[in-house]
């Protein structure tokens, strides 16, 4: 009996040591997002799954994951069950939340783990490799600047919030900033929650409030939605410019038709997950340094550059 | 309005019909246009009040749905889901169908619409009678599925309504038959309807009998199981006809489509004069309870002395003063 058991162990183990040493030859790279609940995560699972079939097709030895998680808690779970049955080379993780994740993703750098944090930062910016995010206050800035250019510096202005958090704070900062000193007026600043049918019924309340307005702003293209349904359906002829953010495959369209209205857009695409996932490998397969901290600008789109923004397939 | 709280003495069953409960809601409606009108008089501008009380269509419509299952005894927590289910289901076989029925999709469409909102109804009831499980929880967790699906069929992301119907399907939420927007004469009809069947036919006393007492109505021979149930299939159907409102719209279906509508609709039918823990429905009160929510939005908007980030909590204590004057009233 006794025997029997033991050849079972041996051979148990000796699977498991095979095993192990085939994964070893392969470089594992684990991706950690949030699950698609809005627009722009959808576009942050499409193109991590993007980057994970192209790297994986075209380096046989590097193993790309990709694990979507609904909550922070789940997030914090879903690195353990990545960490536990194997050695990452590598993390490329967009948190949930700062403060939750700082522990565990600091665990899985003491395994020896390449860590690249997205979007949000760690509450602890010693844990991560490679910072790589898009520039809020850049959003704010440009379109501030293109709306001055485009207005001749003077005009009323009304504009649409998100939800309370650092990202729509900075985006209106860099907004506030820029127009300070010109003869652009913010009429109103309420919240839509960067929900279509609340800048929907916003933009409603707006038109009957103020009979003359010269642009809006909503800094999301969600909200742009619902804007233009409300400006269409008042057949006010007063509203020049009605201006987004972020990178909506439809307002990237209407920058390419050529749209009066909406002649451009910023940028914050979720494309920049297929960046980081691009960098990390990078560092991996070609020892090319990326250690360091990568800000994306916020690059007006413009008719001329928006083809390399527009992704028809993308959900977002 | 104290003056009034000296209401109709309770001494023989041949009074006047009108208590507090059913005039309140309407009283309130009444002092916030007042006092609308006093804070910015474009308010009152006809473009305005058309604008809120045709986007309270859906929140009426669905709270009027609501009414019957509050009414009797139950509760549902999955109706803003189930909404964008709804929505996102409706625009796909619209989409798919397009091509070979051209204009004649929409109907086609909205005749699955209300189907698929039948057959949700159905479920949550069946769940909660046959199942016996605490409406509360049962609709917590087909609100959670219903929100999963849309987000499933959506990718995270958006669907659009083909381009083709879009222009044909506008007038159902932008159109207006003798100067009135299309969705205000569909929630009056919704309302109609409802208020025939709830005061007027054996099916609303029942209703109201089982939300009251469900023990008494069971030994005076009413199914509790099969009025609950249908009172669930009617919340299914109007949410339907809320949905087939909603297309038009923004002409997508979102993940984020109808949310918190459930907690709108629930203070809609409070406001409107019934009670949570069920017994008789207030139809009307219900409708005015969903119009008084977008009023109370809208003029936080127009007024220019409430802070951008204080906007949620003066629309809570309005709503809470509102619930207080009804009850002091009440409780003579």
């Amino acid at each position: 009996m006794f025997s029997r058991k033991w050849i079972a162990a041996a051979t148990l183990g000796a699977l498991l040591l095979a095993g192990q040493a085939m994964a070893q030859d392969k470089k594992v790279i684990a991706v950690s997002i949030p699950a698609a609940d809005h627009g722009w995560t959808a576009g942050i699972v499409y193109h991590a799954q993007a980057a994970a079939k192209e790297i994986n097709a075209a380096f046989p030895n590097v193993e790309v994951v990709v694990k979507t998680s609904p909550s922070a808690a789940e997030q914090v779970s879903a690195l353990e069950d990545l960490s536990a049955s194997r050695k990452l080379d590598a993390l490329v993780i967009l948190p949930y939340s700062s403060e939750e994740l700082t522990q565990p993703v600091k665990a899985i750098k003491d395994m020896g783990t390449f860590i690249t944090v997205v979007d949000r930062g760690l509450t602890d910016a010693s844990v991560q490799d490679l910072y790589l995010a898009g520039d809020n206050i850049a959003v704010g800035t440009n379109t501030a600047k293109f709306m001055i250019d485009k207005l001749g510096g003077k005009g009323d202005v009304v504009v649409l919030r998100g939800i309370p958090t650092v990202i729509d704070d900075e985006r209106i900062k860099g907004f506030q900033d820029t127009i300070k000193g010109t003869n652009l007026k913010v009429l109103d600043i309420q919240y839509a929650h960067w929900n279509s049918d609340e800048a929907f019924k916003l933009m409603q309340d707006y038109l009957a409030k103020y009979p003359h307005i010269d642009a809006v702003w909503a800094n999301d293209d969600d909200m742009l939605l619902g804007v233009l349904e409300a400006v269409k359906q008042s057949g006010r002829t007063d509203i020049k410019l009605a201006l987004g953010g972020n990178g909506m495959k439809d307002i990237v369209k209407k920058v390419i038709d050529g749209d009066a209205m909406t002649p451009v857009e910023t940028p914050y695409p979720p494309s920049m997950i297929k960046t980081a996932i691009y960098m990390t490998v990078a560092n991996l397969i070609g020892q090319a340094p990326v250690r360091g901290t990568v800000k994306l600008d916020a690059p007006l789109i413009t008719q001329a550059n928006a083809k390399e923004y527009y992704f028809p397939d993308s959900p977002f | 309005m104290a003056v009034m709280t000296e209401s109709a003495p309770r001494r023989r069953p041949l009074d006047l019909n009108v208590s507090w409960t059913d005039i309140g809601p309407f009283l309130a409606l009444a002092a916030l246009l007042v006092v609308g009108y006093l804070i910015n008089p474009d308010f009152l501008s006809a473009t305005n009040l058309a604008n809120v009380i045709t986007r309270s269509a859906f929140i009426a419509i669905i709270a009027v749905g609501a009414t019957f299952v509050i009414s009797s005894g139950g509760l549902d927590l999955s109706v803003g889901s189930m909404a964008a289910f709804i929505t996102g289901i409706t625009i796909m076989f619209m989409n798919t169908v397009a091509p070979h029925a051209g204009i004649w999709a929409i109907p086609a469409g909205m005749a699955v619409a209300i189907l698929v909102g039948l057959l949700c109804g159905l479920a949550n009831g069946l769940i909660v009678t046959v199942g016996r499980i605490e409406p509360f929880i049962a609709t917590l967790g087909t609100m959670g599925i219903f929100r999963a699906l849309i987000t499933y069929l959506t990718d995270g992301g958006t669907i659009p309504i083909d381009r083709s119907l879009r222009e044909a399907y506008r007038p159902v939420y932008f159109g207006t038959v003798a100067g009135i927007p299309v969705p205000i004469l569909i929630s009056v009809a919704v309302a109609a309807v409802a208020s025939f069947i709830l005061y007027k036919m054996k099916y609303g006393r029942k209703c109201a009998a089982v939300g009251a007492n469900e023990d008494v109505a069971r030994y005076s021979g009413i199914s509790v199981i099969r009025t609950r149930t249908v009172a669930y299939i009617v919340q299914g159907a109007c949410v339907a006809i809320a949905a087939i409102c909603y297309v038009p719209r923004l002409g997508a279906a979102t993940p984020t489509t109808g949310q918190l509508w459930e907690l709108q609709v629930i203070t809609a039918v409070v406001i409107g004069g019934t009670a949570l823990r069920g017994g008789k429905g207030h139809v009307w009160g219900t409708v005015a309870g969903a119009v008084i929510l977008e009023l109370i939005a809208n003029l936080m908007v127009l007024s220019d002395f409430v802070s951008e980030y204080l906007v949620a909590a003066v629309q809570g204590v309005i709503i809470i003063i509102a619930m207080l004057i009804q009850r002091f009233s009440n409780s003579k």
